[in-house]
């Protein structure tokens, strides 16, 4: 495979569709900094005219700016935007609609309480009266549904649509604005493994009907199956664009990350002990009194993963929080026989941490981390009345605390190992192993772990999950939630489907594939057990 | 975003603040015919150039530092407290009751008595709002501001109706017994060879000091100060890490409230031996100024204490040796206020811009 200088346009490295080579998008030494940081940095990308065009690389690598300056939310401080051959100014986002260009952002913007006829319509309004615009959209819509294969009830209200649905109608509001280039950031977080399938069938009708796609996206799996070309961009410049067919997973992600990587988690065979935790018709209601959690059993054994798979928001939130003492609910837990008080006195962090449950939480940033505090603050952080860190009576020891971080960043290589520096001057993937490292170095009974990749690059990811497997292997429990498939089928002894607040079944990771975990998620049970 | 240095933080934001405030004071003394170069030259001569001055400006820091330290507490739990004022007028309550009631044989016994006294009553007058907040959920900003007219009309009352000597027509308490009389720095031997006139500054201001100390150990050397920066910082991650945010939230608003209470021991115990109507007299409010100025740090309060108590003795040199009225005080302090505390992020960026243009070229060459 060959590699492209940043001058290099890499014209001759894409695939085009067929006889038409022009370019749907050209972008000429794009550079956008902000402060210090350099977001983008001469980049020169072509996508050819009816392409799907993969744009993948690590969280900070610049991908999300670069969309933004093409669909004029940012100026760039230097380069050139052509479309369709002709040298293109995108000042704003209104110039790059009518250039053709449409998006659909990662969280939507659509109204909840309007149906999918006013949303589509909304801001493409003619006229005083709504009526005429209204019957046109529904004659617009109904030829596009047909064409793209993209059925939505246009009288539905957003609300009562699934997440795949919305992204539908996002997909036809950039349509219906006659978008010739649509760019996608980051679509499948939201979606069931089905719903993804059903989204890159509708892109390559899309394809098909001579449209050109732009599809941003971190995960390999989708690049892979989905695109013709891929760029890939790491810190901030274009590291590379080829043709997907001449690719490998592997390679891509030594190209995004710059080094080789483990794709595949090592993993030896799991040997259950004891049983840890149990829990019994777990129930967890929010603060509207609606039933989030509604009657959740399962058991977890020392030394085995116990994997939660779902559609974000069905429950595993509410799970993980309550086990974590964060919230009350009702039901019962108990941890190596011990009873876990799910409300009341003892439902708290510190009494859990007491019990010798550790909490890695979904979000790092509102839960996980203090982000002004620093390093060796952070280290303490749900631990402050451990001895360790005490010096007498009154006083914390913070030179033992600075230690004990040295020494803890050292091991789970955090980089810079200054444990002076604020939590928030860490990347991503470094706030994540401050905290992976905090919880794992208690050597708990029950690790409770959420998303313990997210937003955490490739290089990071494999550490983490060598960690993980490490505490297996040393005999803890570990109940571990994430919405990326992969990483539950590659670490779990045992899967756990949850939808709507209940668990939909367990699976053998080496039995199961995507498909029927996926049927799971969307609440779909083949055989009819519902737990 | 740049960021600046950090002597630059501390330093120069908060001085180019006041450099601005004295300009526009500058210009508000000129805009009513008088001199500002005179008015500059009374203030610093009538409260930094002698000792009597010093004796003065001490005094005023001496209450401004517990106020400033009040709000500081709260602030680094995530709370705002406005109601310094109210909570330094219930310390004075309990100052008069703990000297007038109980008969102490000696002044440091009376200062201990009355010190837990005005801690104790400041941080009843704290309490209410607190639960209210960490239980109801009613903001702390809006019960502090109406407890501080609660005070004020409890304190007439309490002063009229109760503790006024038979035969006496100032709403007063009777003047405290000898015994209970603190050293004042013209007493204090040693102290007496720089502070020779009688000076209203006394053994309080050293408390205030330690109390800073304190402060200072309780925020960043213990558990609960770790638990209340965090909690501050993040309610929702304290939650995560088993803090009990009612516990913090009644604690911290405990301490501070304590700490404006302690306030009384300076102005009530130590200068007018009595309880009179009013004794915070807006003291309260200025800790809030001296606490934002400070950055909520005690060193910086401590700091900002001291400005304002010459803020505080020159304004009332200038009421009288000048033609200026003493109310420019009031604009001043207000001036001061506005350019510390509200445009601070204003001065902050046009400081960092500032900076960056003379970082550029170094990058570029490097």
């Amino acid at each position: 495979m060959k590699r492209e200088g940043p001058g290099n346009t890499g014209e001759d490295m894409v695939a085009t569709n067929g006889a038409d080579a022009a370019f749907a998008i050209e972008l000429k030494g794009i550079s956008k900094a902000f402060g210090p940081v350099q977001a983008n940095k001469d980049i020169n990308i072509a996508v050819p005219k009816g392409t799907i065009h993969g744009i993948i690389g690590e969280n900070g690598a610049g991908k999300s700016t670069l969309m933004s300056i093409l669909y004029g939310f940012y100026k760039a401080d230097s380069g050139q935007i052509f479309v369709n051959g002709a040298l293109t100014p995108i000042p704003d986002s209104q110039s790059a609609i009518r250039a053709g260009i449409g998006m659909v952002f990662q969280h939507f913007k659509l109204v909840q309480n309007f149906s999918v006829l006013e949303n589509i319509i909304l801001g493409a309004e003619e006229g005083q009266m709504l009526n005429s615009s209204l019957a046109k959209a529904r004659k617009e819509l109904d030829r596009l549904a047909r064409d793209y294969d993209l059925d939505v009830d246009p009288d539905a209200l957003i609300e009562d649509l699934s997440v795949g649905h919305q992204q539908r109608v996002e997909i036809l509001k950039a349509l219906y604005r006659q978008a010739d280039i649509l760019i996608l950031d980051e679509p499948t977080g939201v979606l069931t493994p089905d719903e993804a399938d059903h989204l890159f069938r509708i892109l390559k009708g899309l394809k098909d009907q001579g449209k050109t796609v732009i599809l941003i996206t971190h995960k390999l799996r989708e690049i892979m199956e989905a695109t013709d070309n891929v760029s890939v961009m790491r810190r901030g410049t274009m590291v590379a664009t080829v043709k997907t067919a001449e690719t490998s997973p592997e390679q891509l992600a030594e190209l995004m990350v710059g080094r080789k990587v483990l794709l595949e988690v090592e993993k030896g065979v799991a040997k259950p002990g004891e049983v840890v935790l149990k829990v019994e018709d777990l129930r967890v209601r929010d603060e509207h009194k609606v039933e989030r959690l509604k009657g959740v059993s399962f058991e977890i054994r020392a030394g085995e993963i116990l994997g939660i798979a779902g559609v974000a928001g069905n429950g595993q939130t509410e799970l993980m929080e309550a086990l974590g003492g964060m919230i009350r609910a009702t039901g019962r837990a108990s941890l190596k026989g011990a009873d876990l008080p799910l409300s009341g006195p003892g439902a708290d962090g510190q009494s859990r941490r007491a019990a010798g449950i550790a909490h890695v939480p979904e979000d790092r940033h509102h839960h996980g981390l203090i982000l002004d505090f620093t390093a060796w603050e952070n280290m303490a952080f749900g631990y402050f009345n451990d001895p360790d860190y005490q010096k007498n009576a009154l006083l914390m020891d913070n030179d033992a605390l600075r230690d004990d971080t040295r020494k803890k960043m050292e091991k789970f290589d955090v980089r810079p190992p200054d444990c002076w520096l604020p939590a928030k001057s860490f990347s991503g993937g470094n706030q994540q192993k401050i905290v992976v490292a905090r919880e794992i170095e208690q050597s708990p009974a029950l690790l409770l772990i959420g998303q313990p990749t997210r937003g955490v690059d490739i290089g990071a990811i494999e550490f983490i999950h060598k960690q993980i497997i490490a505490l297996r292997d040393a005999g803890a429990a570990i109940l571990l939630v994430s919405v990326e498939l992969d990483e539950i089928m590659s670490l779990s002894d045992r899967i756990a489907v949850m939808f709507d607040g209940r668990i939909m079944g367990f699976r053998d990771p080496e039995t199961t594939d995507e498909r029927e975990l996926g049927l799971l998620m969307a609440g779909v049970t083949g055989k009819g057990e519902a737990a | 975003m740049d960021r600046l240095p950090r002597w630059a933080d501390v330093a120069l934001v908060p001085l180019v603040s006041l450099t601005l405030a004295a300009i526009i004071s500058a210009l508000v003394i000129i805009a009513i015919g008088q001199d500002p170069w005179e008015a500059i030259t009374v203030m610093v001569e009538g409260s930094v150039m002698n000792a009597y001055g010093w004796g003065y400006t001490l005094y005023y820091a001496t209450s401004f530092i517990f106020t400033g330290l009040a709000v500081t507490v709260a602030f680094h739990a995530g709370l705002f407290n406005i109601g310094g004022e109210g909570q330094a007028q219930l310390g004075g309550l309990g100052v008069a009751l703990a000297v007038l009631f109980i008969p102490w044989p000696h002044w440091t016994l009376a200062l201990l008595g009355a010190s837990v006294g005005a801690a104790l009553f400041g941080a009843a007058w704290a309490a209410i709002p607190a639960y209210l907040q960490a239980k109801r959920g009613s903001h702390i900003v809006i019960t502090t501001i109406m407890f501080n007219y609660i005070a004020a009309s409890l304190m007439i009352y309490m002063l009229v109706d109760v503790l006024r000597p038979p035969g006496k027509m100032d709403p007063a308490t009777a003047n405290f017994p000898p015994q209970a009389h603190l050293p004042r720095f013209n007493e204090i031997p040693g102290v007496n060879l720089i502070f020779e006139t009688k000076v209203p500054a006394n053994v309080t201001f050293f408390i205030a000091l330690a109390m800073a100390v304190v402060v200072w150990l309780l925020l960043w050397r213990t558990r609960l100060g770790y638990q209340i920066r965090a909690f501050g910082k993040s309610e929702s991650a304290a939650r995560y890490a088993g803090i009990n945010p009612t516990r913090i939230i009644m604690i911290a608003m405990l301490i501070s409230g304590g700490l404006a209470g302690l306030m009384a021991i300076n102005n009530v115990m130590g200068e007018a031996e009595r309880l009179l109507g009013n004794s915070a007299s807006g003291a309260g409010f200025i800790g809030i100024a001296v606490a934002l100025m400070g950055r909520n740090h005690p060193v910086g309060v401590v700091l900002a204490a001291l400005l304002f108590g010459f803020l505080f003795q020159g304004g009332a040199e200038l009421g009288l040796w000048t033609k200026i009225p003493i109310e420019l005080r009031t604009v001043v302090q207000g001036l001061v206020i506005l350019f510390t505390g509200a445009l601070d992020v204003m001065v902050r960026m046009l400081l960092t811009r500032i900076f960056a243009l003379f970082r550029q070229p170094k990058l570029e060459a490097a």
